[in-house]
């Protein structure tokens, strides 16, 4: 009895209290990579401990939920991956690939893009033609870096795994704000590696040019870059 | 492909071979455009003129297509795409905002 009472506060504190907590924390905005590390701890010893209490309840109940949580990265990842190769048949289609970046293709758009795409056997960094008219050597340079970081550091699937369980628990709020969190947080972790090329500023005025309308949505970042 | 857009009419294999430089195997071509069939984006008409093969879409419809992925903030896009542009959530910008005072 005493054990279902612990696994279940402890399922319960990390269902709700903790992720609350986390998702409030500025400290976060300061070591992004701890606050990732905290996020996925968090997601596993959540659903690790939930389970655990259910199995000290019901063997059917938890094997259930196990399954669940399962299936649904399961199919999340199969959804994924049919997209991404979607994807890149048609970057492979519309894009050149420029002769003086390898692993760089240019796709003829007046929109400022700049992406990614992870793969193998080499992942594709994708840059459109109004980027480059929009942005200076250095900023293209910070640009270019924080993508291949993305990448680097697998954060796309960070985010599938995520993504899974807010598909997989849908009635459960906290899981769309931990996935919240840790786009932000990728998007921080790539920054910190773009300023070990460029300075702050050109950074900051980088992620603001390419931002354009949608200022408001990258303030936390160029907060975080002092400009 | 290219070729097969500004056609406005469907080309046949040794059409586009001697349209392309370098006048390739006509096998080679045969080849790609039968994978790019597979992919979906060349059709031919297999019961009337088999040998005669058409975009299934202009170049502009694929790049809404590839455009329409990249800028939308369809919430799975991250996880195929890892992009510059990240999206701060709603609260966090309202957080934002307060701190800032406004």
């Amino acid at each position: 009895m005493t054990k279902v009472l612990i696994l279940g506060a402890i399922a319960i504190a990390l269902a709700w209290p903790v992720p609350v907590l986390l998702a409030r924390a500025r400290w976060t905005m300061r070591m992004p990579a701890l606050a990732m590390l905290c996020w996925q701890a968090v997601a596993v010893a959540g659903g690790l401990s939930m389970i655990g209490a259910l199995w000290l309840v019901s063997v059917g109940a938890a094997a259930l939920l196990a399954l669940h949580l399962l299936l649904n990265l399961g199919l999340t990842a199969v959804g994924t991956s049919r997209q991404r190769r979607r994807h890149r048949q048609l970057v492979e289609l519309l894009s050149i690939p420029m002769p003086d970046r390898p692993g760089t293709r240019l796709i003829e758009n007046e929109a400022p893009v700049a992406y990614c795409l992870p793969g193998a056997p080499r992942s594709v960094t994708v840059l459109s033609d109004g980027l480059l008219r929009l942005l200076s050597e250095d900023e293209l340079a910070a640009v270019v870096a924080h993508e291949r970081a993305h990448v680097v550091q697998h954060h796309h699937v960070v985010l599938m795994a995520f993504k899974a369980w807010r598909t997989a628990l849908p009635w459960f709020p906290i899981a769309s704000r931990a996935e919240e969190a840790v786009a932000l947080l990728v998007e921080l972790l790539a920054d910190d590696d773009a300023r070990q090329v460029v300075s702050d500023r050109v950074l900051a005025s980088a992620v603001v040019a390419v931002a354009g309308a949608d200022a408001a949505a990258v303030a936390p970042r160029v907060a975080r870059l002092g400009a | 492909m290219d070729l097969l857009w500004q056609s406005e009419s469907p080309l046949a294999a040794a059409d586009v071979r001697d349209a392309l430089p370098g006048s390739p195997a006509i096998t080679t071509v045969l080849t790609v455009l039968t994978r790019l069939e597979g992919k979906g984006f060349v059709t031919r008409d297999r019961v009337k003129r088999p040998h005669l093969f058409g975009a299934t879409l202009s170049r502009d419809d694929y790049m809404a297509e590839l455009m329409h992925e990249v800028l939308t903030s369809a919430p799975d896009r991250e996880a195929v795409l890892a992009r510059f542009l990240g999206r701060a959530s709603k609260s966090e910008t309202d957080h934002l905002r307060k701190l800032l005072g406004d």
